[in-house]
């Protein structure tokens, strides 16, 4: 029986010439990750280990970017836990406030996960890096701690889902939209345990900032890791980010599914995932009049160059609705420096946005853009889950930077073909 | 081993973010996190809480965050073991690593209720509703993971075998 892309990539890391669902692995890791709430916990597990180094210093990774800047005395006192051990353990991957990025985007644009890769990270948004077609999954603090000292963890070797994308997304669905829809369509429990590979010729339509969103998603359908086809696409990127050598993996023609999807990409409406999970989705045209508080713009999943060019499109020469707070925060300190050098900052303070430094603060409750009780954001994040922007009756609705930026200078849920007819 | 308590019942979906709310995620002292166990989906949860006592869920529990701080907010609350129909794979994951007990019985969490005295013997995963006199038949670990268990944990496994 021939075998998905993501059982090739585990076979190969585990040095079998062949492997089975359900199969229990130890795989040899490319990359361990952790950030600054999953990293103290994991260097506490480390210690007691009595490891003197770790692994391979240039397979961690640690980024600070959840409380940070730090948020108070308490968040400061992790990072510089944090901060000791990489400085102790000679890590070449720590990336301190003024290099760092939200952790997803950063790691891809560092060139640090290439394709054939395996890569931890104490992070469930880790399954990210699946979009340049290698296996990345999150993990806990203690497998972190076990990867770091012994560079490599154990796998139950995943069954699969098969999306095939055909046609193009019209002029305002992005990635966003798509894997909200798909979401909306299996579940958020949809794909658990298993993998989600999405092959077929609408790829040559969906960029790569476009798969890392869609990638970062497979998370909230309970995926253990989402991969996407290597295409001329992604060997660009990773040729322009990159000098690691890399494997292309490509499933059998005879591998094995659990489903196959056939996703017609052109059908797709610009989608909204209404509180408080990331399936309970509709279209754009099924949301009604919905009045918000907050915007936000930005994260792991959503704070791209595209992203933020495409917000940036729609709020050109405009203002934002009078009290709606919108936030922008890029995803790196070089998406931040290009998207000024494009005079996108521009475009985001006239209209009347506030543009924050990267962070993962706002999409989890943390900082800078909490919540009040009967709040209602519109956010290009991943999480709607009861009190995850803050206050316990707080709403979020996840859509994509196009309708979040339209809804925006409305006030309410809106898609950007709506603004002409406001 | 053995353990028995009284269930706290939950529903689908239950996510880390009720578990332990993000605004918590400052702190890694397992102490500190017990205080605000559940805080999100059940205020009362920790007041309630006493030594031994189980969480009984349907599907899904543990969804979203890979924060370790879920477990072992839990696991310091008192809880001795949650039960549910499935498990988010990463919240699997964690609870085994750090020795929280926890198994997927689909029978055991529709005979269930809130309240009920329950059971558990690991060695067997047999579940014995004492209250209701219900016995359930939860699905054994594969032999791998029945060895980090036995060990109290990855960390400890992997030492062991170093």
């Amino acid at each position: 029986m021939g075998m998905t892309m993501t059982q090739k990539i585990l076979a190969a890391h585990a040095g079998l010439d062949e492997v089975k669902v359900g199969q229990l692995i130890q795989a040899e890791l490319d990359l361990v990750l952790g950030n600054d709430v999953t990293t103290p916990v994991a260097i506490t597990e480390f210690k007691k280990m009595d490891i003197d180094e770790v692994f391979d210093k240039s397979k961690v990774a640690i980024v600070p970017d959840h409380f940070t800047p730090n948020k108070d005395i308490k968040a400061a006192e992790q990072c510089q836990c944090i901060r000791n051990f990489a400085h102790q353990m000679d890590v070449e991957n720590y990336f301190e406030i003024g290099q760092m990025g939200i952790e997803h985007c950063l790691l891809p644009e560092k060139g640090l996960v290439v394709p054939g890769n395996v890569v931890i990270g104490a992070d469930s948004h880790t399954c990210t890096y699946g979009a340049l077609g290698l296996f990345s999954t999150g993990i806990g603090s203690t497998d972190m701690a076990a990867g770091m000292a012994t560079g490599q963890c154990w796998f139950k070797v995943p069954s699969a889902i098969k999306f095939e994308l055909t046609g193009k997304p019209t002029k305002w669905v992005s990635g966003k939209d798509v894997i909200l829809h798909i979401i909306g369509m299996i579940g958020v429990d949809g794909a658990l345990y298993k993998s989600m590979e999405f092959v077929g010729d609408g790829l040559k339509h969906l960029p790569i900032d476009d798969r890392f969103t869609m990638a970062n998603m497979a998370i909230e359908a309970g995926a253990k890791n989402g991969i996407f086809l290597v295409d001329d696409q992604t060997l660009a990127y990773v040729n322009e980010h990159s000098t690691k050598p890399y494997t292309v993996y490509e499933p059998d023609e005879d591998a094995e599914y659990e489903q196959v999807f056939k996703i017609d990409l052109s059908t797709i409406r610009p989608t909204v995932a209404f509180p408080h999970l990331p399936d309970n989705t509709r279209t754009i045209d099924e949301v009604g009049d919905v009045a918000i508080d907050q915007v936000v713009i930005g994260s792991c999943t959503n704070g791209r160059m595209s992203d933020l060019r495409i917000a940036a499109d729609l709020l050109k020469g405009k203002k934002i609705a009078k009290g709606i707070r919108t936030i922008v925060f890029p995803g790196t300190q070089k998406i931040y420096l290009q998207a000024i050098e494009e005079g996108l900052m521009k475009i985001f303070i006239e209209a009347g946005a506030v543009v924050s430094t990267p962070t993962c603060g706002p999409c989890l409750g943390g900082h800078m853009g909490v919540l009040a009780k009967g709040e209602r954001a519109v956010a290009t994040t991943n999480r709607n889950f009861v009190g995850r922007m803050g206050h316990v009756e707080s709403e979020v609705y996840l859509a994509s930077p196009a309708v979040a930026a339209a809804s925006a200078l409305v006030g309410k849920i809106v898609g950007p073909e709506d603004l002409d007819k406001e | 081993m053995k353990v028995k308590g009284n269930v706290f019942k939950y529903g689908n979906n239950v996510d880390t973010d009720v578990i332990i709310p993000a605004r918590y995620l400052n702190t890694s002292d397992p102490k500190e996190l017990a205080l605000h166990c559940m805080e999100d989906i059940d205020k009362d949860f920790v007041k309630n809480v006493n030594q031994g006592d189980l969480i009984v869920a349907n599907k899904n529990f543990g969804c979203g965050s890979s924060r370790e701080h879920a477990p072992m907010s839990i696991k310091a609350a008192g809880v001795s073991c949650v039960i549910a129909s499935t498990f988010a794979r990463i919240f699997f994951r964690n609870a085994i690593n750090i020795g929280l007990p926890i198994l997927e019985c689909e029978e055991a969490v529709k005979g269930i209720d809130a309240g009920d005295e329950v059971e558990v013997d690991f060695d067997t995963g047999v579940i014995i509703n004492v209250t209701k006199n219900q016995t359930y038949q939860a699905e054994a670990f594969p032999e791998f993971m029945q060895k980090i268990i036995k060990a109290d944990g990855l960390i400890n496994y992997i030492k062991s075998t170093r």
